[in-house]
């Protein structure tokens, strides 16, 4: 069984990788490209599997999932520049592939165990966009 | 490995009647989406494809290329048309939204290598809500 909750948060970012030249970049990334930056109001979906404990009849208490999704992912991201504010963008472009992996890696080591394991996260950078990463 | 959706839209008309079938069998088949001159939605494509992520982009899916490839294949050619009239395929096969996934991964899949050249990344699904409540979902690897 997988039960997800929902969770937005506003950032920016530029899209660049600084090996290559400007033409290069405005050629790889378009408009992403742009040296001072933009925005998005991303939504994240974060699923979780496992079998609902025979005493609550639960997976994992829900306001449990959205205090950790606050600590984890809502209160370092939002309202920043993730390339400025937030590592590992500093050296690694917060593409939503790699927003998305980076957000795996913070909530997988407390969603582990208990018989429930994390199962997707979804990153929506807009309503026409989303990611989504299973693990490695 | 990762799977990147789009999501895009286009309006069309259709009507569902088949010859196979005597028209009162069409009638009680299809019901009101029989209608001689047909109808319209407004349908939502998502387009998934995946793969690894690309060394120099940190990307999986460049969206620009996919919306070309998506344009080029399925919106220019189907939005505001009707797709019985319009679009060869659905002269000879019901413009169903199952038979309307088909085509349109066929399409993708068709042209997929004139805009990613490599081995990644590949189609995996389209889905299509034809209204916001009936939602009919194709994997690339049920299409020849």
């Amino acid at each position: 069984m997988v039960i997800t909750r929902k969770v937005e948060f506003s950032a920016s970012h530029i899209c660049r990788n600084p090996d290559l030249s400007d033409e290069d970049n405005r050629r790889l990334f378009g408009p992403a490209a742009n040296p001072h930056g933009h925005g998005h109001n991303y939504v994240l979906e974060v699923s979780v599997e496992g079998r609902p404990d025979p005493v609550t009849g639960m997976i994992l208490d829900l306001k449990e999932l959205k205090d950790l999704l606050d600590r984890e992912v809502v209160h370092p991201y939002d309202h920043r520049f993730l390339n400025y504010e937030v590592p590992p963008f500093d050296r690694v472009i917060p593409t939503a592939e790699n927003v998305a992996r980076d957000i795996w890696r913070r909530l997988e080591p407390h969603l582990s165990g208990g018989g429930r394991h994390l199962r997707l996260v979804r990153l929506y950078e807009t309503p026409d966009l989303y990611v989504d990463y299973l693990g490695e | 490995m990762f799977r990147v959706t789009r999501r895009y839209q286009f309006a069309a008309s259709h009507r569902l009647h088949t010859p196979l079938l005597s028209e009162e069998e069409n009638q009680r088949v299809y019901g009101k989406c029989c209608q001689p001159y047909g109808h319209g939605h407004n349908y939502v494509v998502e387009v998934s494809a995946r793969g690894p992520l690309d060394a120099v982009s940190g990307r999986a899916v460049d969206p620009r290329l996919l919306d070309c490839l998506v344009d080029r294949h399925v919106l220019r050619p189907f939005d505001h048309s009707n797709l019985n009239a319009q679009v060869d395929s659905f002269r000879r096969v019901v413009p169903t939204s199952e038979n309307l996934g088909v085509e349109i991964c066929r399409r993708l899949k068709a042209n997929w290598s004139t805009v990613f050249a490599g081995d990644w990344p590949r189609l995996e699904k389209v889905r299509i809500e034809e209204t916001p409540r009936n939602i009919f979902e194709v994997k690339a690897d049920e299409i020849e």
